[in-house]
């Protein structure tokens, strides 16, 4: 992936401009996702998982995966880019491009049947290497492939791994509804705010297809006779100028060699877009409780409901725990400044116990801010908070007891 | 980590680019904005810059989003300081700068946008977005006459992408291989390497303690010393609060408090109940010790990466400009700026 987000509202126009959202607010408590009753709905065929980067996406995509298996789903996660660790703890030491099952589901104790559960990641000039193949002959789909241009576009676009990863969703759909070897797709996004990209591919596909650069680049091929115009004279040398002939005339043998294709890659776009709106689909946008997670959260929700596509709630990761008691932060604080002089090692114990009580405190009404400024723009929003636990996942017990505090969060952390 | 000393240049004096990158997460952001006050105060001009189109430092620093032009954020109120300012890059605004600049296209300039070029440069195109964007680092690094009566920096500090994709990010010239082999594009993007290269930068990686951050950035320090860019420190970010020694820390964690004394001790400051409050703090400070012993576990793989280090505390406010500018003299103490 070559480039983070375009600056997608001044693109859209009218669709993104506007803030979706009530115009009054209604304080109120938050309601809270049901997790267990999302994956154990066998309706539910696609749960997509979103957010920006550092809050845990793929970790929970894994859990839910994990726990929608021992509930008795038919799961296959496709992860972006899991830390080693991650695919380590699933017992798969690299993951690729194929679902590969998943050793160690086993029945969680409350007579569900054990379904199973298998995880692949994204490869994405191999999923893109394999739409090409499949779309054009022989001979013409080793002309793109070893095309310089299309080498470039598949590794390192800004955009290829959103493309692909929703091609790779609608690859897994449909071999999941001929095999029934599935009967649910959890999906992790790209890390980045470019994650909602794959909501503009359509779009931006059918733009750049029917637009007039397009036109230029074939212009060549097709005959330059009624095309060329003022216009394409002067864009074709400013192009020229600036890249240089050689990209250019790489870039033209690209576009001729896959201008067939081009209908099939739109069409296909569309269809993923409409899978994604469909009543088996959920979003579930993932964040962690800090100014920044949450603005990115609000975005991503604004958009999903501008989209229409179905949102089920709101993950929060990595939240701090309130330690209880009637202690307030200013009170604790008060006793840490009598005593931060204090020389005795039970004063300095007690000193320091005061002022990590103080500061516990002043972050947990932070975050609760922080969240409920959040709820109060989005009341709608359904929500289940996590607690920051103190190491990474390193196996599927650890991944399990993420699925358990996502699936049942009173009773976890009780 | 690096010792607190008074070297009046900082342990970065030749540098005039400072790049700052991070798993998403660790707080980038509030590090590449720190450092670029703490730069200021220590007398430079100061260009702060980010790329991802985020928005970030106006909302950190309370401002109107920024447009792409430089603007003043901070003025120096201090004799010693400098000015301090900001600079929101975006891709297409570059690419049309970048042609008004080099090129006088003219009637030309409106069909590249008409006929979509720009969009496709910016969007579609691989690696010309990046080049872009560094194009445009380097422009304010490097002013020249074509950008007659711009403003000259000392310092120019880079909020840039995260960690996983940085090595891509400044290998601009390496993502055009194989694609442009020659024209302005490819000078272009061989110009800016140079200076990417060269002493005159250095690139920051952000982190927290915690395995996954850790753990991507000794893997990131690796990749961008394979591709020959210039690696400077490393810089922890939310270390938790040292308020425990090592032996109330083992205490907690063998359980060999006495409760009865802190319970006498917590008395005497005036707060109520004192006995009843005892279990929820041994519990909170015993909590504290295991994460600050997981910590500690993490700070030795840091200092195996072999590079300088800073550390930078939490805080329980949170980032605010106050804490901006708490964070930028931690910096100054340890010697980054």
């Amino acid at each position: 992936m070559s480039g983070p987000a375009r600056p997608q509202q001044q693109r859209i126009g009218s669709r993104t401009a506007a803030r979706m959202g009530p115009m009054t607010s209604s304080p109120g408590p938050i309601a809270e996702l049901d997790v267990d009753a999302l994956i154990d709905d066998p309706s539910q065929r696609i749960i997509v998982c979103c957010g920006s980067g550092g809050v845990g996406k793929t970790t929970t995509s894994a859990a839910i995966a994990l726990r929608a298996a021992e509930r008795g789903r038919k799961v296959v996660v496709l992860t972006i880019d899991p830390a080693r660790r991650l695919a380590q703890s699933m017992g798969i030491e690299a993951l690729d491009n194929t679902p590969r099952p998943v050793p160690g589901v086993r029945p969680n104790g409350s007579g569900d049947p054990v379904g199973s559960l298998d995880a692949m990641m994204l490869d994405m000039k191999r999923t893109f290497d394999e739409v090409v193949e499949s779309q054009a002959s022989p001979e013409k789909a080793s002309a793109i492939l070893n095309n310089p241009f299309y080498i470039a576009v598949s590794s390192s676009f800004a955009g290829t791994q959103e493309y692909m990863a929703m091609e790779k969703l609608g690859q897994l759909d449909k071999d999941a509804r001929s095999s029934g070897r599935w009967d649910l797709i959890v999906v992790d996004t790209p890390p980045s705010r470019s994650a909602l990209d794959f909501l503009d591919a359509p779009e931006r596909l059918s733009s750049f297809l029917d637009g007039k650069f397009m036109k230029l680049l074939l212009a060549p091929a097709r005959g330059p006779a009624k095309l060329m115009t003022a216009g394409f004279g002067l864009v074709t040398k400013a192009v020229t100028t600036i890249v240089g002939g050689e990209v250019l005339s790489d870039m033209q043998a690209f576009v001729s060699a896959f201008d067939t294709l081009f209908g099939g890659f739109r069409q296909r776009a569309q269809r993923t877009f409409e899978l994604l709106q469909a009543p088996g689909t959920a979003f579930l946008v993932v964040a962690a409780p800090e100014p920044d997670a949450l603005r990115e959260a609000a975005y991503f929700v604004e958009r999903l409901s501008a989209e229409r596509m179905p949102l089920a709630g709101l993950v929060v990761n990595r939240a701090s725990s309130d330690p209880g008691g009637p202690l307030s932060a200013a009170a604790a604080m008060s006793g840490y400044e009598q005593l931060r002089d204090a020389t005795d090692p039970t004063s300095r114990m007690t000193a320091g116990l005061l002022r990590l009580h103080a500061d516990r405190k002043l972050i947990v009404e932070r975050e609760a801010r922080l969240r409920s400024r959040f709820a109060t723009a989005h009341p709608h929003v359904r929500t289940v908070v996590l607690p920051a636990l103190p190491s990474d996942v390193h196996d599927l017990d650890g991944l399990r007891h993420i699925g358990q505090l996502l699936g049942e969060p009173g009773q976890a952390t009780a | 980590m690096a010792e607190a000393t008074d070297n009046p240049l900082g342990d970065f004096p030749k540098v005039q680019l400072h790049v700052v990158t991070g798993k998403g997460g660790t707080g980038k952001s509030t590090v590449a904005a720190s450092l670029a006050l703490a730069l200021a105060s220590r007398g430079k001009t100061v260009l702060l810059c980010e790329v991802e189109g985020r928005q970030g430092i106006a909302q950190m620093f309370d401002v109107p989003p920024l447009p792409y032009e430089e603007r003043l954020l901070a003025r120096a109120s201090e004799a010693g300081h400098g000015n301090l300012y900001a600079l929101a890059i975006d891709a297409e605004s570059a690419l049309l700068e970048y042609l008004a600049m080099y090129y006088r296209l003219g009637r030309a300039g409106k069909a590249l946008d008409r006929f979509g070029v720009i969009d496709f440069a910016t969007t579609i195109a691989p690696g010309v977005r990046d080049v872009l964007l560094t194009g445009k680092v380097y422009e304010a690094a490097q002013r020249n006459s074509r950008n007659r009566g711009a403003r000259t920096y000392d310092a120019i500090v880079l909020d840039a992408p995260p960690t996983g994709r940085i090595t891509q990010f400044l290998n601009v010239n390496n993502e055009l291989a194989g694609l442009a082999k020659v024209g302005p594009i490819k000078t272009q993007a061989d110009t800016v390497t140079t200076l990417l290269r060269s002493t005159r930068t250095a690139i920051h990686l952000v982190t927290v303690l915690e395995e996954m951050p850790v753990q991507e950035t000794a893997d990131g320090v690796t990749e961008l010393s394979a591709a020959g860019m210039p690696v400077g420190g490393v810089i922890v970010n939310m270390v938790r609060p040292q308020d425990l020694d090592a032996d109330a820390r083992e205490a907690l964690l063998d359980g060999t408090v006495d409760p009865r004394a802190i319970g006498k001790v917590l008395g005497t400051t005036g707060i109520k109940a004192p006995m009843r409050l005892v279990p929820t703090l041994v519990a909170e400070g015993r909590d504290h010790a295991e994460r600050r012993r997981l910590e500690d576990s993490q700070r030795a793989l840091v200092d195996k990466i072999g590079v300088p280090t800073y550390e930078l505390p939490q805080l329980a406010g949170g980032a605010d400009l106050a804490g901006l500018y708490e964070l930028a003299a931690a910096l100054i103490d340890q010697g980054l700026a």
